[in-house]
């Protein structure tokens, strides 16, 4: 049978993991390597990391942080495969075809692309040509407004311009080729209130590529809810799974117990 | 014998995954299409992460094909992982027909049934139907990570070890003699993907 997927998203910020509320506020929370080690001993089915950094090198020249530095993405993404037992999406940055195969050579699975697409549309078309559309998930970040859903960049205006309504964005992405959609509220992002189930439930039923939902995770019932009452085929989350030790195998166990399919719940014995 | 895998690289596999894999579990490995390299493995692995024709394409301009087919001919374990299992095939039909590297002769590899929502992303469990060495260790109902549109066809049930059943029943582990062929991720499936990895290395031949 096949499983609904539980997801921790990690935003990396200069080699940093932060934590992010709308957008626009950020938290320090530690070493990247040292986060993907524990969701990968957590047995987490999946990882998406979004590089949202503002500089394309990394390096602090501090001694005292006790923490190992990252020259650059590629160097990062390079360590941080090693420990990673479980598939890797990649996003941030990405606007042509060597951009992702630089990544998936540094060890990511799959690439997520945001801004690049919406900058240029057969940038998917393209990518799944050359990777095969389930390589390639595009991200999609929304903004909640009564009875609409509108499309959010943080800059470029423009963008938002041409492509406003999220529900036609979607499904021109969905012909272009994308293998997935990253579906995310900024309006709910950081505020722990549960997901946008009106939404999620009309995009799932339209699109059939499969969606993952993000955006709103206060606690373990709002993972439920999604999968309940909407036919998204994995959900994800960041802040939830970063500030309680083993959070990913107690989400699955929460999960698992009221019946959803998902993995059963499992901790990698070799290690923890 | 030391066990020493090569990882084949044709540039659109995930071959580090597969690497960082067998470097975790000790087995003993190298990157390279070296035809030297080859004949000095004891196992070969083809990762895969791409489209049918644009692998076949960069397979058949960067790995010394008639060399690695001298070498399963003579018995040398060959896994083939995802697409590299699928490019085992005689055709595949994703965005164009394309001939592969026919280990299969009489298969192809076609789209998943417009019936489930494609592509089948994430984990789901395999049906055995055949007690192989491969499997040794794995718990019934195992789940693994599949990440693909496309699945493989007119298989002779003779070859057909495992199965999915993702809005149709797909073949999930191939095997013909020495020669392997997994849809799913072995290493990027944790517990039963590193159980699969070993018994390929330690196990199979």
């Amino acid at each position: 049978m096949k499983k609904k997927r539980v997801i921790p998203v990690l935003l990396l910020k200069e080699g940093w993991l932060v934590q992010s509320k709308n957008f626009n506020e950020y938290k320090k929370l530690g070493n990247a390597q040292m986060a993907v080690q524990r969701l990968s001993d957590w047995d987490s089915d999946e990882l998406i990391y979004l590089d949202i950094s503002s500089t394309p090198t990394f390096t602090t020249n501090r001694s005292d942080t006790a923490a190992p530095e990252y020259a650059d993405l590629a160097d990062l993404l390079y360590e941080v495969s090693k420990v990673a037992r479980m598939p890797v999406t990649i996003g941030g940055g990405i606007r042509s075809l060597s951009d992702i195969e630089n990544r998936l050579k540094a060890g990511a699975d799959k690439i997520s692309i945001n801004r690049g697409a919406l900058a240029d549309p057969s940038l998917i078309s393209r990518a799944s040509r050359e990777f095969g559309s389930q390589c390639i998930v595009v991200s999609v970040d929304y903004l909640e407004a009564e009875g609409s859903r509108k499309l959010y960049v943080s800059d470029h205006e423009d963008f938002v311009g041409k492509h406003k309504d999220v529900t036609t964005w979607l499904l021109k992405i969905q012909d272009a080729g994308a293998g997935e959609v990253l579906l995310n509220s900024v309006t709910r992002d950081g505020n722990k209130c549960g997901y946008d189930i009106e939404y999620l439930d009309e995009a799932s039923s339209l699109l059939e590529i499969p969606i993952i939902a993000c955006g709103g995770a206060g606690n373990w019932d709002h993972l439920s809810e999604v999968l309940t009452k909407t036919a998204v085929d994995a959900v994800a989350a960041a802040n939830i799974f970063h500030f309680q030790d083993q959070s990913v195998f107690l989400a699955r166990k929460h999960l698992f117990s009221q019946g959803l399919p998902v993995r059963p719940p499992s901790i990698n014995k070799d290690r923890v | 014998m030391n066990k020493k895998v090569c990882i084949l690289d044709y540039g659109s596999g995930n071959v580090t995954s597969v690497k960082n894999a067998l470097d975790r579990l000790q087995i003993e490995n190298i990157v390279s299409n070296d035809p030297l390299a080859i004949d000095r493995s004891t196992h070969l692995i083809l990762p895969g992460v791409g489209a049918f024709s644009s692998s076949m394409d960069k397979i058949e301009a960067l790995l010394p094909i008639d060399k690695i087919r001298e070498q399963v001919s003579m018995g040398k374990p060959f896994l083939g992982i995802c697409v590299g299992l699928q490019v085992l095939a005689e055709y595949g039909h994703e965005f164009q027909q394309r001939r592969g590297l026919n280990f299969f002769p009489g298969s192809n590899v076609i789209v998943l049934p417009s019936t489930v929502s494609v592509p089948h992303v994430g984990w789901n469990s395999i049906k055995i139907l055949q007690n192989h060495k491969i499997l040794k260790g794995l718990q019934s109902e195992a789940d693994f990570y599949f990440v693909h549109s496309y699945q493989v066809t007119d298989i002779s049930p003779d070859y057909t070890v495992a199965t999915c059943d993702y809005g149709v029943e797909f073949p999930a582990i191939l095997v013909k003699d020495n020669l392997i062929g997994i849809q799913f991720h072995p290493e990027k499936s944790q517990r039963n993907g590193d159980l699969i990895l070993r018994n390929y290395v330690e196990v199979f031949a």
